[in-house]
């Protein structure tokens, strides 16, 4: 690595020479505060909190966008750089609803985290207009509340460079700017796909899922109703993170423990769902390539992504895989196979999901996720009402004994276990239907080329003589780019794996927020990934069609993947929406 | 044989008075009296005097009417035009001297200045380019293509000491240097256009009054750094700058001074006009580029700077109107006639926009170094009605106010910094003893606090407290602390904010507060606003010594807060008096005043 060598407050270090003095500084351990600031997609020096002073220049640089170079002179901390930084949160202060107490991001928020590290302890400017703007909840999902939002445009960011979705962005001007739909549209009336990035960019409470923790303690405390839970997948590697554990951790013993104690009557693992996903989506592939279907097949696990389907590529519709979600298919089995089987009116089951995404909060909603005329998943809560309904619980989550998720849906494979990374739906298809088409044990189980941080990756397997082609994309913006080129004829694959939020789920609206301090140099995704990984790899159960519990519900209910009994339990349809209304 | 020109001025100014039904009404006069084969009427840029318009002058006896209307077109004819009998009732007065008449150069407002970005602005018509040919123009392009390379332009205009006309006064040929040396497979030459100070009106004229100056100069630019592409960035606002370099775009490439292989060259340019909204921040140069590439006009951190990476991420060229106006006049004369002019480290003119409590309203062209003095008294012809000067806003809602005292520093880039003012585009607002000098800061920063982007927060929010704290004086609610704040957040928000916007949006209120302290504590001290213009700050009395109860003051009150019987003194109720100060317009006999 090349390097320069500059003087950071008064003491000389080699840094990189592509570096920013925020990157360089952080190299040789030294923080400066950012607000606005978000790696690779919003390096746009508004917020002014990143001030340095360097030597010879005319005013002082945000540290986020200025390059260092040779023989740099950069002070960080002196009392003029303190007395600005102050300053500058003072008048954002000044501008913000200052709810701190009652606000669901007390505790984990960027904006108070600052106050106190600059010591800004009053604000001596007018504050009565910090309650200007209505609260924007016309999604249901998605709630956004201006009064607390600093204009730092990161949502903006994640929107417009992550997603290429690009349905909010600053209106008016001055001070009057504020963050909302173009031409002041309700949000529920453009093409957002609840993915909800922008919740988990937003340094402050100005952004979060609507909470339906309520909705959950009311049908716990509700004698008539069997409430069954299912975790999705990243859950295990999310969970820790709230409770002080290092990112990554992997706690999937401590949810069923904490599940039960919260008075679940059911606790299970969606990952058992994500093996019977493999198997409904892997039979829909060998058909199509058998049989000369629609290609390439394009997975559905991910609602974000059936939304942004629906909004902007309907005539792809026909590519998509007919399956339900994981989640869907949990809670459809759940009203079905489960309710008779243990003998419980489906309408008396209250299933609950657990799950790292804010969009699986619409999917619930959607008709055609349906079985039998009941919502096959009463209420799914992110990652965050989890942790709350657990701390409102008094539960003290890190003492919990280990426990195992109930045998009747708790079982799961490895492959089920990867669903929650980008490529994990991929690589768990490949390991079954390379057997199925080989007729041949798959050795090995792992397909690396899919894994990993990249956007958008692509790689050809030899299964039984069939070069299959496959892509896997997340990130709605790399999955755009990859259905054009598809669209083009540019690529030709036979198989695509597309999660709408970047890195997959571990990366999903849903998430435990970290603050951009942390994102900004650790990659975060990348690391709860591994935790994943390493779990599979550790199993011996890896591949979804071993899964004995998959096998007793097919060879009880389903009798054979694909059957026409699974396809009115398991599969759904998706239809063309209009962008605007 | 033409014997006689009349040259009317057709700017926005003169236009709003109505110069073109006072053409229209020429040519039907003229040709009623068979003199249109002798007399030609020719439409111009503006004059400079615009408080006069509409303006005409009728040459070879160079007989400037002012204030011409349609009703006096009819005897201009036929005294002037048939007879050769001067209207004198209708020249501009300074002009007549008993019995003789006056050349329009040896008045006041015209003696000192020397027109350089002018010179063809209320001379040539501007919606014809052979009159811009005939001129001399397009020879400066046509030395720069067949005589010179491009670093020997770059050379010219460096050692011209040329200076950015747009506000900061950044050496023009460095400008160009930075974009010559940087490598791009493509750059770009832009003007800004988007002349956004109040009262500023310059770069309108040129491009009104001289549009294919601009063309050239940018053309010239486009040789020097490599650029085969311009974009004329220029506010919706201007619909006669639009049409006329519309025009000129038009008429240069049907002649081959634009477009492909100029002038039989292998050099090849072409130049696009971008609309702005109007938003005062797309002067700024980074937002302007970002409003051209079809983004909300925000601005955009430096480094890169746009000579590096600008419009469109490509090696960018910025200048403004003004200063591009004095590109082609350097080539053909020569850095050292332009050195001539001004100071050492402002060479060359700067025209100014005269606006605010004096005489001579308009647009003039002054040399560099010129003192605040000669341009408000001789030139401006002072303050109207015998007020006393007070001060003087230069920069527009960017710069700083320049007490009386101050009178006699010399306008240009240094001398203006070191006051605590700036050159800005060239707006120069005078106030009189009437002008309360917190209620101009206040009115300044309304102005920025409308005009922030929002981007950046020192100067979205910082701006608005700032504001607020003003208001709060002129309400007669500020306290002594006050001021303290106001000075730390003025300074704030100059040393934090993220482009010039906010960097000069305090100098008004630092200004003020440097040298009109005074007047901010007598607002909070003694709840007294010196000038008598903050309202909540002012009471109207009647004297009944003075008053003998005409009830006229009483008939006129919209409010109802004055009562009295006939011929008898009347009261004002203050509790009911909204201070509109009509009363006292309306009384006869000096009873009503404000204290």
């Amino acid at each position: 690595m090349e390097t320069v060598r500059i003087k950071i407050n008064g003491r000389e270090y080699d840094v990189p020479k592509d570096a920013t003095i925020l990157e360089a500084c952080r190299s040789v351990g030294i923080n400066i505060p950012t607000l606005c600031y978000m790696k690779e997609i919003n390096a746009i020096g508004s917020c002014r909190i990143c001030v340095v002073e360097v030597k010879g220049a005319k005013s002082f640089v945000t540290a986020c966008v200025y390059p260092v170079n040779e023989g740099m002179e950069v002070v960080t901390n002196s009392p003029a750089i303190q007395k600005a930084r102050k300053m500058t949160l003072e008048l954002i202060l000044s501008n913000h609803k200052r709810e701190c107490l009652t606000c669901v991001r007390s505790g984990n928020c960027e904006l108070q985290k600052l106050a106190v590290d600059l010591g800004v302890d009053k604000v001596r400017f007018d504050s009565s207009t910090g309650d200007r703007y209505p609260i924007e909840d016309s999604t249901g999902i998605i709630i956004r509340d201006n009064n607390k939002c600093i204009l730092c445009r990161r949502c903006v960011a994640v929107c417009r460079s992550h997603q290429d979705v690009a349905v909010i962005g600053p209106n008016e001007r001055g001070f009057d700017t504020h963050i909302a739909c173009a031409f002041e549209k309700d949000l529920a009336d453009v093409p957002c796909v609840s993915c909800g990035q922008c919740i988990v960019a937003c340094p402050t409470g100005a952004l979060h899922e609507k909470d339906e923790t309520d909705l959950v303690w009311e049908a716990l405390n509700d004698p008539t109703k069997h409430v069954v839970v299912g975790v999705a997948p990243s859950i295990r590697v999310h969970m820790g993170e709230f409770f002080g554990l290092p990112i990554g951790t992997n706690v999937e013993k401590k949810l069923p423990a904490a599940l039960r104690r919260l008075g679940f009557d059911g606790v299970f693992d969606v990952d058992t769902a994500a093996d019977l996903t493999i198997m409904e989506e892997g039979t829909e592939l060998l058909e199509r390539l058998k049989n000369g279907g629609k290609l390439p097949l394009i997975t559905s696990c991910s609602p974000g992504w059936i939304k942004f389907a629906e909004y902007y590529y309907p005539e792809l519709i026909p590519n998509i895989s007919s399956c339900k979600s994981p989640q869907a298919m949990f809670g459809s089995v759940m009203k079905t196979y489960y309710a008779e089987k243990y003998g419980y009116d489906p309408a008396d089951i209250f299933v609950v999901g657990i799950m790292p995404c804010t969009a699986k909060k619409f999917e619930v909603r959607r008709d055609d996720q349906k079985v039998n005329g009941l919502p096959a998943v009463d209420v799914s809560l992110t990652s965050r009402e989890f942790a709350r309904l657990i701390e409102r619980a008094g539960l003290c989550f890190n003492d919990l004994p280990d426990e195992e998720f109930d045998p009747a849906f708790g079982v799961a494979s490895g492959a089920g276990h990867i669903f929650g990374a980008t490529g994990g739906v991929m690589e768990a298809a490949l390991r079954t239907v390379a057997e199925i088409v080989t007729g041949k044990p798959c050795e090995p189980v792992e397909f690396h080329e899919v894994r990993g941080r990249e956007g958008i990756k692509e790689a050809t397997y030899d299964l039984g003589g069939t070069q299959v082609n496959v892509a896997v994309a997340s990130g709605l913006a790399n999955a755009r780019k990859l259905l054009d080129q598809v669209k083009s004829g540019e690529k030709q694959y036979h198989f695509i794996e597309i999660m709408a939020c970047p890195g997959g789920c571990v990366g999903g609206g849903g998430q435990p927020i970290q603050p951009a301090s942390v994102t900004n140099f650790t990659d975060v995704r990348a690391i709860r990934a591994a935790g994943l990984y390493k779990e599979d790899s550790e199993m011996q159960l890896r591949k979804s069609h071993e899964n004995p519990v998959i096998k007793e519900l097919y060879d009880q209910y389903f009798e054979k993947p694909g059957s026409h009994r699974a396809h009115d339990i398991l599969h759904t349809t998706y239809q063309a929406r209009e962008k605007y209304r | 044989m033409i014997r006689s020109h009349i040259l009317v001025c057709g700017g926005t100014g003169c236009t709003s008075s109505g110069s073109h039904e006072v053409i229209a009404e020429l040519n039907k006069e003229i040709e009623a009296v068979g003199l249109d084969k002798e007399v030609k009427v020719v439409m111009t840029g503006c004059f400079g005097l615009c408080a006069l318009g509409p303006i005409m002058i009728v040459y070879p006896e160079g007989a400037f009417y002012s204030k011409v209307k349609p009703e006096d077109v009819k005897e201009i004819v036929e005294e002037h035009l048939l007879k050769g009998r001067i209207v004198k009732r209708l020249l501009y007065q300074e002009t007549v001297e008993g019995d003789d008449v006056k050349s329009l150069a040896e008045t006041n407002f015209y003696a000192k200045q020397i027109r350089v970005a002018l010179r063809n602005c209320g001379v040539i018509n501007p919606e014809n380019i052979d009159e811009y040919i005939g001129t001399d123009g397009y020879m400066a392009l046509e030395k720069v293509l067949t005589t010179m390379q491009p670093q020997e332009v770059i050379d010219v205009i460096k050692a011209s000491g040329l200076r950015g006309r747009g506000g900061a006064g950044f050496p023009t040929g460095m400008k160009w240097q930075f974009a010559a040396n940087a490598v791009g497979d493509q750059k770009y030459v832009c003007c800004n256009a988007d002349e956004g100070d109040p009262g500023a009106f310059m770069d309108r004229s040129v491009l009104e009054g001289d549009p294919h100056a601009v063309i050239e100069a940018m053309t010239i630019a486009a040789y020097a750094i490599g650029a085969s592409k311009g974009f004329v960035y220029v506010r919706a606002e201007y619909p006669i700058a639009v049409s006329r370099l519309k025009i000129a775009i038009e008429q240069a490439k049907e002649y081959g001074l634009l477009g492909e292989h100029i002038m039989g060259t292998d050099f090849s340019f072409d130049l696009e006009i971008r609309l702005g909204a109007g938003a005062f921040v797309c002067g700024e140069e980074t937002a302007l580029m970002t409003s051209i590439e079809g983004h909300r006009g925000e601005p955009r951190p430096r480094p890169p700077f746009p000579a590096n990476k600008g419009l469109f991420a490509k090696p960018t060229i910025l200048n403004n109107v003004e200063t591009y106006a004095n590109v082609a006049q350097i080539i053909l004369k020569g850095p050292e006639w332009f050195r001539s002019m001004g100071t050492e480290k402002s060479p060359g003119t700067k025209v100014f926009a005269l606006g605010g409590k004096i005489t001579n309203t308009g647009l003039v062209e002054i040399p560099m170094g010129t003192t605040l003095r000669e341009i408000v008294e001789e030139i401006g012809g002072g303050c109207p009605n015998g007020k006393k000067f007070k001060a003087a806003q230069t920069g527009g809602p960017s710069g700083g106010c320049i007490p009386a005292s101050l009178i006699d520093t010399p306008i240009d880039y240094e001398s203006l910094i070191q006051i605590g003012s700036m050159m800005g585009s060239g707006g120069l607002i005078v106030m009189d003893e009437d002008n309360c000098m917190v209620d101009i800061a206040k009115f300044f920063l309304e102005f920025t606090v409308d005009e922030s982007c929002g981007k950046c927060a020192p100067c979205r929010i910082g701006t608005r407290r700032i504001y607020e704290i003003l208001d709060k004086i002129t309400r007669g609610e500020g306290e002594m602390e006050d001021l303290d704040t106001l000075e730390e957040l003025c300074n704030h928000v100059k040393a934090n904010s993220l482009c010039g916007l906010g960097q000069t949006a305090p100098n008004p209120v630092l200004s003020t507060l440097r040298y009109f302290r005074d007047e901010y504590v007598a607002h909070i001290v003694d709840k007294r606003c010196p000038a008598g213009v903050c309202k909540k700050l002012l009471s109207y009395e009647i004297d009944p010594e003075k008053c003998i109860g005409c009830t006229l003051c009483a008939k006129n009150c919209p409010v109802g807060a004055i009562t009295g019987e006939l011929k008898k003194p009347h009261s004002i109720d203050k509790s009911v008096c909204i201070k509109c100060g009509v009363c006292e317009t309306k009384c006869k006999f000096g009873a009503i005043s404000k204290k």
